[in-house]
């Protein structure tokens, strides 16, 4: 299924996701890594680091309702998987991201940022493996 | 005043997830596609923001601490390890799989999308079932 390329918005969302990370490090002198923060929610040992990685992910959920508010729709989230594959790919991303220290945002968005070689190689990697898995799972497996 | 602000900073980066694209899995997915159906909207968005995060990150670190917080917490790992390079290959394969990626995936629970509440349980579950071996080898526990 084809879906349209949009130049400008997602020059423009990045933008905006860009700015978020500048000024959490700005600011509070933090990584924004999606992974991370979601992580930190399930450790108890510090209140009030919990307390701030709380309303960074209630703030993200306000997100696409500042959208709606402004395009009259919410943002599309279109799976076009079964449910037995969403639960193996959140699984499989959720392990992944853990042992790997990060996911696109952490690694992709602020270490390139920052020039971290970890970072270089983690995005490389999970680049590549995707691609890999999308074309054997759409044109190998699929076909 | 932390909490505060984590809000707005969140706010931003799940604004800049929805416009961007980067919450629709099957535009997500159509980025990895390169050989039928690509869609390099993705490209953009990591564009957008590395164009602002890198010179925000500049900026950010001319300044001795953060504006907010006493100091920069930064990670700590240096090196390339197996488990950086493991953790994320797994990760771009669960990616591939579902075309959500933590980050993209947390904003978007607002719109109480089964597909994406199923995809975030899921991914919650793969989070804690990967410290279940780093209890076991304690070394390797921080993240």
């Amino acid at each position: 299924m084809e879906t349209e390329f949009t130049p400008w918005a997602s020059l423009g969302g990045g933008a905006l996701i860009g700015l978020a990370a500048t000024l959490l490090m700005l600011l509070h002198g933090r990584v924004f890594g999606a992974t991370g923060i979601l992580g930190g929610l399930f450790r108890f040992n510090d209140p009030a680091d919990w307390a701030v990685r709380a309303a960074l992910i209630v703030g993200m959920a306000g997100g696409p309702l500042v959208f709606w508010l402004a395009t009259g729709v919410m943002p599309v989230t279109d799976l076009p998987i079964s449910n037995l594959a969403v639960v193996i790919g959140g699984l499989i991303v959720g392990v992944g991201v853990s042992y790997g220290g990060g996911c696109t945002s952490g690694h992709g968005v602020c270490g390139l940022a920052r020039g971290s070689k970890r970072s270089m190689v983690a995005t490389a990697t999970f680049m590549t493996t995707a691609i890999l898995t999308v074309t054997i799972l759409r044109h190998v497996w699929g076909a | 005043m932390r909490i505060l602000s984590a809000l707005l900073i969140g706010l931003v980066f799940g604004l800049g997830i929805s416009i961007s694209g980067m919450a629709n899995p099957a535009k997500v997915m159509n980025f990895f596609d390169i050989f039928r159906t690509w869609d390099p909207s993705l490209a953009c968005v990591m564009a957008g923001a590395l164009a602002v995060n890198i010179p925000g990150h500049r900026l950010a670190f001319r300044r001795q601490a953060p504006v907010i917080e006493p100091r920069f917490q930064l990670p700590e790992r240096k090196g390339i390890d197996r488990r950086l390079v493991l953790g994320s290959a797994t990760f771009g394969i669960g990616w591939g799989i579902a075309g959500f990626c933590p980050g993209g995936a947390l904003p978007v629970i607002s719109t109480l999308d089964p597909g994406v509440l199923l995809f975030v349980a899921a991914l919650i579950a793969g989070m804690l079932l990967a410290r279940l071996p780093s209890s076991w080898f304690p070394s390797q526990g921080k993240s």
